[in-house]
This record gives structure tokens, C-alpha cells and sequence, in this order.
């Protein structure tokens, strides 16, 4: 069968898996009924443990789903800790449903498939050494893919059913009162895990800082946790995110980032009271070096800024162009810090962020949203999950979350290298042309035709060439040529779900 | 005289090795008047022959808009001269510019040259254009001789590294060591009606000194200046920006240029005095700044902020 972004998928998985194939961006008004776990009643006074052996033991059984969050990043020492113990028990057969997966799981995660102790995966993404594993057909079941929004609703929806979540944690008192923001591994927002301290049935804590109870502000509370592990250290504080955010002295990534901030200030969007998302890449970072001039020109504040937080927006906080920050996860040690001390920076969960299945998220009351791109085609469809080659490096984040605000700019070089990133037809599909607004490249913008009021709008921007997302797919081609296409084979690695649970691309196995 | 050609916007040259292909291939999007592939100093002698390869190729398939597109070439003196003016002149390279130019007699022999490759590939006699980098004491006084050397040449750019050590000296930063080479470069240019261009700036950490340097060499009158990064054009640029009154004069004197020639009248008057050749030209040129700088509309506005 076919979707409405044109993609083949195979009848076989689509019927055993009880999947839709993606229609339409539009949710609509759906009722929906939501899960809840099971409770082990306690009151608490025997939660902490000091062996994550014997909370493997009493928990973890075969064919269960476990899951973990990756807010420490790069810094995670709690996956490794947790995983090592649970291939040597000789469980097998599990559901690995962490928020993501980062590069210092891959090895472990590998290892785990191969001795039979995870058989089925679902994670926003996945990259390196693990990606290339999966996309060379490493793992039996195909790996699902979702937002962080998709991941939500599918928790709340029981798709996700977690049996055991294990969340490390900078702080927790004995009975499992925790934030992110206090201890030796801080990363600020605690925002995807609340999800999983919220559903799962078994809910343990890691922690190396036991603190006097009761511990406030607790975003992960007492009523949701079955088990405190005490552990040396649960992350690498120097891995967890980057130190002082620098901005970008790249030339080509400036010119990129000053032409989206013309984009958005040219837009009928930009105005008293608007909101933004941006990301973490250099040229997201200068965008809001740009954005706060033209701010300060305009005399225009922001309501809030959403998502994945810097100190480039924190520091707009602080010095009120922006009302209030919508966190839910900080990639900065400044964004982290920022968190504990101003009132006005919201740790929100995952849901609140962008479940599309809600009494309202934040992403839908969202005007302006910057995000990148591997690939994006004629369609306007976007690929942020596999790479030129054909193999998994990279993740949906909250990209088709956040993709659906009023303006979505995708901000991408137009060749990388000898790649081209504007192409006739993206390898995956991850975020559908309709939520996609404007194509900003270092050579001009492109708006979707759909979008007539942006073309009238944007269309008289001095130093802008506008051009057709085509013309700018010819200009690629002529600069790097055309590439032979990739060669997979029919078996299914990977399916990605649309935010509403729908299928809106697979990905093969990859022929060497 | 407004069926003159009016002559070329060179505020920003911007320097590009010419063994860098990613910047290479993205030196067109910066929107600098000239870019300057560079097969000398920027180069390595194990990569002279790839750079020279790198920019002839890319001088085949890139796109780089309206820019005029330069080369400086090695030496005279160097085994690399030779081909490096064969493949520009066969890739229609605009400019050649020649490094370390100290008499009219290298520039002579720089344009016999061109003419030869022109022959020898069938290039269109007189359409490679040179210039001439004065690096010396001797360049500086041989100035005026060398910008008059021949039709072909387009400009004459100061380059100051080399010249404040010739000069025992080197760079402060209010430029007092440079006054004299800049005035004989700018007035050789200016007696020979060719571009000047004035020295690069590299402390990109600097941009207060960029500027007041910038600022001072746009009040001598040079045409712009070599730039180092693609970060600097936007700076200059800034600096030649016309005043809105600067570009409403200058619309003034088009219109009644225009008015003239709808009555055929030979006198080009404005508010009742005429208007001389001077005041023409100098509309034009704020004119031309004004659109480059995005400051007027499509029907020569001045757009409000």
C-alpha cells in the first residue's frame, strides 16, 4: 500500500502491526481514552537499594519493555550500568523504548541484540556504530521510530506499555522525590522522562545524591517511584551538554542564519506577544543572536520560546524579550542552570510539548519554528533520519511536533560537500512537505506554494532570491551532479510513525 | 553623458584560496563585487598545480552570479607563472591580477602573455583584463607608471604586509605607515581612470579597527578593499551605504537628466542651476551604492526604515 506522501509500504508488517499509512498532518477531533499503570501499594519507608542486581531481579522478566530517557546525553552512565546487569541475568527478549538512544549506548545496545536480550526497539533515533548495525539488518524486528511528541501519545495510548522504566536522576530523596537540576550530573529539564515516571508500571530511580527528604521542587515525585538505586555516578557532568555555547564563526552557517531571521521578521508572525522554536545547531544559535536585534529594533517581545532550550534563549529571558521558556530539555550548561534559578523557565513533559493526541500542546499554540534537515525534496518533505549512504544517523526529535507551527523554516545548506541536500524525492520521509513553510538555503529561500500569503509576504525581501524549491533542486544538481541511487534490499529495517501513530515511511536494509 | 557605461562597483575583493574547495564552490553567495582566487600566497608548492586545477574547474561549472572574478597569479619570477596565466585566460577568467608588481614593464609582460594564451585558446583578443598588486617602496613610486601601463588594466591594489616590511615598518593602527603608498596608489589609479583597492584587514576579532580603517580609506576615495573573510563584506558595504539624502539628491539629478532628454534640451538644469559632469557621475555612482545596497525600491526609491 501507499501513503499520501507517495511511499510503498509493505502490506505484511502494516497488516501485523495494525499500522495506518499517514493520510494528513490535520489530528482532528478525536476522544481517546488513556492508560494508566498498575500500582504496587507501599508507603514507601523500604525504597532504596543498593544493587541495581537485585532490582533487576524483582523487576525485569523476559519479554517485558524497559525504558530510559536521554537527557544525560553523551554523559550516560546509567543505561551501560543497568544494561550490563541485564544481559548478564540472561533476560531476553525485551522492548527497548528509551526517549532516544545516544552514541555511548550503541555498544551496549548492540551487545544486548546480539546475546538475545532486546529484540524490539523503539527510540526517537539512533546514530553511529548502532544505526549502521540496524540498517545492515542487525536486528530481527524493525526498529519504530517516533517523535517525542508520537512517543508520548503512544505511552498515554498504552502503544508504549512500560513495565520498567529505569531514570537516572542528579538528586532523589528516599522515597523517589527528584528534579534535574540540583547535583554533580545536572541537565535541567527533566521533560521526557516525566512521561515514562508517570505510565510505567515499575518506576526506579538511579541516583548518586541521596538528599534530606522531602526534596523540592520534585518533578519526578514519590507517589510515581518504586525503587531509589544509590549508584557512584550517573553521568559525566562535562558530556552531559556543551559547556559556553559559541557561536558559529562559519561564514556560510551566518549567512544562512541572518536570512531566516529576515524570513521571520518579514513574516506576518513576527509581532508583539509571538512565540519561537529553535534548535541547537550553529546556525539555530545565531538565528537568535539575529532574532534578539531585531527584537530590540522592533521593540517586540516574545510570549515564549519552546522546546529544547540554550543559553542563547535563556539569556533572551533574562533580559525579558521573552516572557516565559517552555523547557523540555536543556542542551547547555547555561540553559541547565538557568532552569533552577528563574522562575519564568517551565519544565514542561513531553506531552504538554507536542502529544498531539491533548487538550492542546504547546507546540500547537506555536507561531515560528527553525529546524534543519539532512535531505528535503521538491515536496517539501523532510529527512532528519537517514544519511546520503542509505544508513540511520539521526533522529525525529520534535521535528514533526514542531514542524506544524504557523511558519515552519527549514534552514539547510543547499550541498554539503559533494551531497545534495534540496533532491528530487528524500530517502525517508520523516516530516511531511504540508507542515513545511519555507526553505532557507545559502543561495535563496523557497516557499511552499501552498503557502500564497508567505509568497506575497517574503517575496520582496532585499538580499533574498526567492526561487521554486525545484529551481533550487537544479541548482544542487548542477553543483555536485547526480548521485546513483541507493541500493537496499526488500526486507524492512525501520518503520517511522507520523506524530499520530500513522506510518509515514519505512527504511531497508542497505546492499553493500 | 547618461549614455555613458557606468563603471563597476569593487567595494569588496574578497580573497579565496584557490586550494579550498568548499570555499571555492560557496565564494559566490557572500554577494562580494570581486572574487579573488588565490593560486599564491594561500597556496603550498606541493599544491600549486591542484589549486590551479581546483579554480579552473570550478571557473567552469560554479555559478558565481554577477561577481568579477580575479586570480592572482605566482609571480613573475616563478616556474608556476607560465600555466597559471594559460589556464586562466583559457578558463575566461576577468582579471588577472599579478603579485608584487615594481615596474610598467612587468605588467607589459604580463599582457603580452595574456594576449598569446587569448590566441593560443581562442579567447576573444582583449577580454582578460589585468591589475597590479604594489607590495614594494619601488611598486609604490613606479605607481603611476604602472596603472598606465595598459588598456587592459582595471586596477591597482595596495598590499600592505609585504610593503611595511620593505618599509622597515609595520602595521599600526591608526595607518600612519601606509598614508603615503595609499595617496600614490589612489592618485596613479585615479590619473589612469582605473579602481583602487586598498590593503586586507585580518584581525577578524577587530571589528571597531576594521572599521575606522574602512571608513578612512572610503573618505581617501579608493573604489573598496581585499578582504580576507566573507564576514567583512557586509562591513564595508556599510561603510559605502549611501545617506538617504545622499540617494534623494541623486534621484533629483537622474530625473532631470531624464527630463532633459525629453525635451531635448542639451542643458541639464535642477532647481533652476545646471547641473555639470561632476554631479552627473557622482548621482550615478550613489545610484548604483543605492541598489547594491538595497536601499531603493525597483523604481529607485529610497525605502523607508
Amino acid at each position: 500500500m501507499k501513503n499520501s506522501v507517495n511511499r510503498e509500504l509493505p502490506d505484511d508488517l502494516m497488516n501485523k502491526l495494525n499500522y495506518k499509512p499517514f493520510e494528513s498532518t490535520e489530528i482532528g477531533n478525536p476522544d481517546i481514552q488513556r492508560v494508566a499503570p498498575s500500582v504496587h501499594v507501599t508507603t514507601g519507608n523500604d525504597k532504596v537499594v543498593d544493587s541495581i542486581e537485585d532490582v533487576v531481579k524483582k523487576t525485569v522478566k523476559d519479554g517485558m519493555t524497559i525504558s530510559f530517557h536521554h537527557h544525560f546525553r553523551n554523559g550516560d552512565f546509567v543505561f551501560n550500568k543497568v544494561m550490563r546487569v541485564i544481559i548478564d541475568a540472561g533476560i531476553k527478549n525485551l522492548t527497548l523504548a528509551p526517549s532516544s538512544l545516544t552514541g555511548v549506548m550503541n555498544d551496549m545496545v548492540i551487545e544486548a541484540i546480539k546475546a538475545g536480550t532486546i529484540t524490539n526497539i523503539t527510540s526517537s533515533g539512533m546514530r553511529g556504530s548502532l544505526g549502521d548495525f540496524v540498517s545492515h539488518g542487525g536486528l530481527k524486528n524493525p526498529v519504530i521510530f517516533r517523535s517525542h511528541g508520537n512517543r508520548a501519545r503512544a505511552i498515554e495510548h498504552g502503544d508504549i506499555k512500560i513495565d520498567v522504566a529505569f531514570l537516572g536522576v542528579p538528586n532523589a530523596d528516599k522515597l523517589g522525590n527528584a528534579n534535574g537540576m540540583e547535583g554533580d550530573a545536572v541537565f535541567g529539564s527533566l521533560g521526557y522522562a516525566l512521561m515514562d515516571a508517570q505510565y510505567a508500571n515499575k518506576v526506579i530511580l538511579l541516583t548518586d545524591n541521596i538528599v534530606p527528604y522531602p526534596n523540592t521542587p520534585a518533578s519526578i515525585k514519590q507517589t510515581q517511584v518504586d525503587y531509589v538505586v544509590k549508584v557512584d555516578k550517573v553521568g559525566d557532568p562535562d558530556k552531559i551538554g556543551s559547556g559556553a555555547t559559541r557561536f558559529t564563526k562559519d561564514p556560510k552557517e551566518l549567512k544562512i542564519a541572518e536570512t531566516v531571521n529576515k524570513v521571520i521578521t518579514n513574516s506576518p508572525y513576527f509581532k508583539d506577544g509571538f512565540s519561537f522554536q529553535t534548535g541547537s545547531g550553529g546556525a539555530a544559535l545565531a538565528v537568535t543572536r539575529y532574532l534578539r536585534q531585531s527584537m530590540i529594533d522592533n521593540n517586540i517581545k516574545a510570549s515564549f520560546a519552546l522546546g529544547g532550550i540554550t543559553k542563547p534563549t535563556t539569556d533572551l529571558l533574562e533580559e525579558g524579550l521573552v516572557n516565559k521558556v517552555m523547557d523540555v530539555q536543556d542542551f547547555d550548561k547555561g540553559a541547565a542552570a538557568s532552569m533552577h534559578n528563574n522562575k519564568n523557565q517551565q519544565e514542561i513533559d513531553a506531552s504538554w510539548y507536542a502529544d498531539p493526541d491533548n487538550k492542546g500542546a504547546m507546540v500547537d499554540q506555536l507561531d515560528v519554528v527553525i529546524l534543519s534537515a539532512l535531505e528535503i525534496d521538491t515536496k517539501f518533505n523532510v529527512n532528519v533520519m537517514s544519511g546520503s549512504d542509505g544508513v540511520i544517523r539521526g533522529a525525529v526529535g520534535g521535528h514533526q511536533d514542531a514542524a506544524t507551527a504557523k511558519l515552519t523554516i527549514i534552514s539547510a545548506p543547499l550541498v554539503r560537500g559533494r551531497i545534495a541536500t534540496v533532491v528530487p524525492d528524500v530517502t525517508t520521509v520523516v516530516t511531511p512537505g504540508e507542515s513545511v513553510d519555507v526553505l532557507v538555503t545559502e543561495y535563496g529561500i523557497a516557499i511552499n506554494p501552498a503557502r500564497k500569503d508567505l509568497i506575497q509576504a517574503l517575496s520582496h525581501i532585499p538580499g533574498v532570491p526567492v526561487y521554486t524549491i525545484e529551481q533550487l533542486q537544479q541548482m544542487a544538481e548542477k553543483r555536485v551532479g547526480k548521485p546513483e541511487p541507493l541500493q537496499f534490499t526488500d526486507r524492512t529495517v525501520a518503520m517511522v510513525e507520523y506524530r499520530d501513530g500513522s506510518i509515514i515511511d519505512t527504511i531497508k536494509e542497505v546492499k553493500d | 553623458m547618461s549614455d555613458e557605461t557606468p563603471e563597476r562597483l569593487r567595494r569588496t575583493m574578497m580573497f579565496v584560496p584557490g586550494n579550498n574547495p568548499a570555499m571555492v564552490k560557496d565564494a559566490g553567495i557572500y554577494g562580494a563585487d570581486s572574487i579573488m582566487f588565490d593560486l599564491e600566497d594561500a597556496v603550498s608548492m606541493t599544491e600549486k598545480d591542484a589549486a590551479r586545477d581546483l579554480v579552473y574547474e570550478a571557473l567552469q561549472t560554479q555559478d558565481y552570479g554577477d561577481a568579477e572574478l580575479v586570480v592572482r597569479v605566482n609571480g613573475i619570477d616563478t616556474p608556476y607563472y607560465a600555466n597559471d596565466v594559460k589556464a586562466m585566460v583559457k578558463a575566461g577568467i576577468d582579471v588577472i591580477r599579478l603579485p608584487k608588481v615594481e615596474s610598467a614593464q612587468m605588467i607589459k609582460d604580463l599582457v603580452k602573455d595574456v594576449a598569446a594564451a587569448e590566441k593560443e585558446f581562442g579567447i576573444k583578443e582583449g577580454s582578460t583584463h589585468v591589475m597590479a598588486a604594489i607590495e614594494s617602496a619601488k611598486g609604490v613610486l613606479n605607481s603611476p607608471e604602472i596603472a598606465a601601463a595598459s588598456d587592459r588594466m582595471i586596477g591597482i591594489a595596495l598590499s600592505a604586509e609585504d610593503y611595511t616590511t620593505d618599509m622597515k615598518t609595520h602595521r599600526y593602527p591608526d595607518g600612519a605607515e601606509l598614508e603615503f603608498a595609499r595617496n600614490m596608489v589612489l592618485h596613479s589609479a585615479r590619473a589612469a581612470g582605473i579602481a583602487a583597492f586598498d590593503t586586507v584587514f585580518t584581525n577578524m576579532d577587530d571589528t571597531e579597527g576594521f572599521y575606522r580603517e574602512t571608513k578612512h580609506i572610503h573618505q581617501l576615495g579608493f573604489d573598496g578593499k581585499s578582504l580576507v573573510n566573507p564576514r567583512q563584506i557586509a562591513m564595508v558595504n556599510k561603510v559605502y551605504e549611501p545617506t538617504q539624502k545622499e540617494v534623494e539628491n541623486a534621484k533629483n539629478v537622474i530625473n532631470a537628466i531624464q527630463e532633459a532628454k525629453m525635451k531635448v534640451s542639451g542643458v541639464i538644469s535642477m532647481n533652476g542651476q545646471m547641473v555639470d559632469r561632476p554631479v552627473v557621475l557622482r548621482a550615478q555612482r550613489v545610484m548604483m551604492l543605492a541598489k547594491a545596497s538595497n536601499l531603493v525600491d525597483e523604481e529607485e526609491n529610497y525605502i523607508e526604515k
